[in-house]
């Protein structure tokens, strides 16, 4: 079996010459699948612009992105598209669901683009959204949505694909600490049901969660170990 | 992901930005609309000027008082200019001196009013004349008898008038035999002409013609002719009969030069050519205002699409983001541009017909096809590029690029 994520001196630079900084400065990474991962570190060292190319929605400067097998880091935009609606569910820190569109629209987005059936598209959102507990808002729009339920639906949107990859960045920091801990709960479920979680936190109590945990400064992975609290 | 799905997500992004589609579609149609309205308006007036030269006769020519010059030359020369009189129109009946001259006929406009009643009419030509003017200016009668040479000697008070001039004064009643009182003087209606219909600004059945003896003794005095109208024997012999009124009239007038003559002839090729030349002046000038109008309508259209396009790059990333190839979301926003271009050209296509229809500052408008279909495909085209430009590009970001942008 190979790994879900397998990253290869993954370098990302921004600017050029003298100015120019390295977001990621020769990263190396590989997460094997139903792996519970958290990622941490202080602000700019790099966590998000890791997330994003592993998440397909950005390139690197040099190196090698491998997802389940497959070179990423060599598609063109129109193959990415397809890993994106396939094989990855993100999630952000600002929910980024459309707006003046309902939950259950939203849902269903990702596989109308992935060309799947009308009927079974709602049949499969609906589920999602039960798995989240949203069962009576799906024809609520963002607006009439807690930041809480609103992550929510973002989380169903993700799950709603079957994806491999759940890449959630700074999930919860948008959110208050009942929501957090029902969101948490989730991933928890998710990851406990076989799927690859990969969460960016700042906070302690989110990577707790996790099995494993990785920190970051500078551009670089500085330590990268099984959660201590499991390990004792 | 087929059309269909696509053309939902258009439908929605039109539905779901009501006021942007309204504003987008009336700028369209409003730009379209003009176009097709001012175009029809100046080529209106154009035909309209062109049928009632039509109406005129081939044969027939103006004598006019005055020189052909504008501005001082003029001014000066009218120091000793003769009037045209009626003797100069008797002079020009010579079958000697003048073999090509069939008829001429003094004309001595007048401004009155007329009133049978309650009711009142202004004709827009008020004439007295000769019964040689009736086919000299193709003016035929349709119900009752021309006035005849003895009542220009008689000086006697009838008259024949135009439809409109009839419909004011009597509705639906017959008006012959009735006597109507202009500017205070009866007069007698002993015909009604056949309908001229209107030519632009002119309209042809508002329309009062007397004996000239008539109009002179009792509304104008004498004054000097408004016109003299001579029909030459054919159309081909207009240019000799033009020469001969020269002739003739150089002699009475003591004229020295050909460039110091105090009237002007006027034909009706002559005519044909000064007035087609200026109500094309007239078109284009339309156009002018109409292309701008369409220009401005553009760059609103074009506004609004790049301001949607721009407020919406962060939909398109988070679209991208959960797996919308680029196609999907080009197609999104080219298929919400061709609506909105389509249907604001077609409401503005159904505006100009609807526009057309009414008479405007006189004119009443005559469509030209090739104006709609220019109008339509500018703002077609528009509407496709500057909706589909900046959505193409937006498609192409990185999505974590368009999801950045704010
Ligand atoms: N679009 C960009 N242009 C220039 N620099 C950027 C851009 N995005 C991120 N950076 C820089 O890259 C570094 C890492 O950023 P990021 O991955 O967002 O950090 P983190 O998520 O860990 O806070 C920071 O120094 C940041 O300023
Ligand atoms: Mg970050």
């Amino acid at each position: 079996m190979h790994p879900v994520i397998d990253v290869r001196g993954a370098v990302k630079r921004y600017g050029q010459g003298e100015s120019s900084i390295f977001a990621l400065d020769g990263v190396d990474l590989s997460i094997e699948a139903g792996e519970y991962v958290a990622i941490m570190g202080p602000s700019g060292s790099g966590k998000s612009t890791l997330m994003n190319i592993m998440g397909a929605l950005d390139v690197m400067t040099s190196g090698k992105y491998f997802l389940d097998g497959i070179e990423i880091s060599s598609m063109d935009e129109n193959a990415l598209s397809v890993v994106r609606g396939r094989k990855i569910g993100f999630i952000f820190q600002s929910f980024n669901l459309i707006p003046r569109t309902t939950a259950l629209a939203n849902v269903e987005l990702p596989m109308a683009y992935q060309g799947i059936k009308s009927a079974e598209r709602k049949m499969r959102a609906l589920k999602a959204l039960e798995v989240v507990g949203l069962s009576d808002r799906v024809n609520h729009e963002p607006t009439e949505l807690s930041g809480g339920q609103q992550q929510r639906v973002a989380v169903a949107r993700a799950l709603a694909t079957r994806p491999a990859l759940l890449l959630a960045d700074e999930p919860t920091g948008a959110l208050d600490s009942k929501s957090t801990s029902d969101l948490l709960d989730l991933f928890d479920q998710i990851n406990a049901a076989g799927r690859t979680v990969v969460v960016i936190t700042h906070e302690m109590e989110v990577a707790q969660r996790a099995k494993r945990i990785i920190r970051m400064r500078d551009g670089k992975i500085i330590s990268d170990s099984l959660n201590a609290e499991l390990v004792k | 992901m087929n059309f269909f799905e696509i053309l939902r997500f258009a439908l929605r992004g039109l539905t779901i930005n009501r006021l942007r589609t309204f504003l987008t579609t009336l700028g369209i149609m409003i730009g379209v609309s003009s176009v097709i309205i001012l175009t029809a308006v100046g080529n209106g007036s154009s035909k309209a000027v062109q049928s009632s030269l039509d109406r005129l006769g081939t044969n027939s020519i103006q004598v006019r008082s005055g020189s052909g010059g504008f501005g001082l030359r003029a001014r000066a020369v009218s120091n000793n200019t003769k009037p045209l009189t009626v003797a100069d129109a008797v002079a020009l009946v010579d079958s000697v001196q003048a073999p090509d001259i069939k008829s001429a006929a003094p004309v001595m406009n007048a401004n009155a009013t007329c009133v049978n009643g309650t009711s009142t009419s202004t004709p827009s030509t008020f004439s007295g004349t000769w019964p040689s003017y009736f086919e000299a200016s193709n003016t035929s009668i349709a119900k009752g008898v021309y006035f005849s040479n003895d009542d220009v000697t008689q000086g006697r008070r009838v008259a024949v008038i135009g439809n409109t001039t009839a419909t004011e004064l009597f509705g639906t009643d017959n008006p012959i035999g009735q006597t109507v009182r202009c500017g205070g003087i009866p007069f007698t209606i002993i015909g009604t002409t056949a309908v001229k219909g209107s030519s632009g600004f002119l309209d042809g059945d508002s329309l009062f013609l007397a004996p000239i003896t008539a109009v002179q003794n009792s509304l104008t005095g004498y004054q000097p002719l408004s016109t003299i109208i001579v029909e030459a024997k054919s159309a081909k012999t207009t240019d000799a009969a033009q020469s001969e009124i020269q002739t003739i009239l150089d002699a009475r007038h003591k004229v020295k030069s050909s460039t110091s003559r105090d009237y002007r002839l006027f034909n009706q090729a002559t005519l044909l050519a000064t007035s087609s030349s200026s109500s094309q002046v007239f078109t284009v000038l339309l156009a002018a205002v109409a292309g701008i109008s369409l220009l401005v309508g553009g760059i609103g259209i074009t506004n609004i699409m790049l301001v949607t396009v721009i407020e919406r790059t962060r939909e398109i990333g988070i679209r991208k983001a959960i797996g919308a190839p680029k196609r999907a979301i080009l197609s999104q926003f080219l298929i919400e541009a061709t609506i909105l271009s389509l249907v604001g050209g077609a409401l503005g296509v159904l505006g100009g017909f609807v526009g057309s229809h009414f008479t405007i500052v006189g004119v009443k408008p005559v469509i030209m096809p090739s104006s709609i279909f220019l109008a339509f495909g500018v703002s077609v085209l528009i509407g496709l590029f500057f909706g589909g430009y900046p959505a193409s590009r937006a498609a192409s970001l990185r999505p974590i690029e368009a999801l950045r942008y704010e």
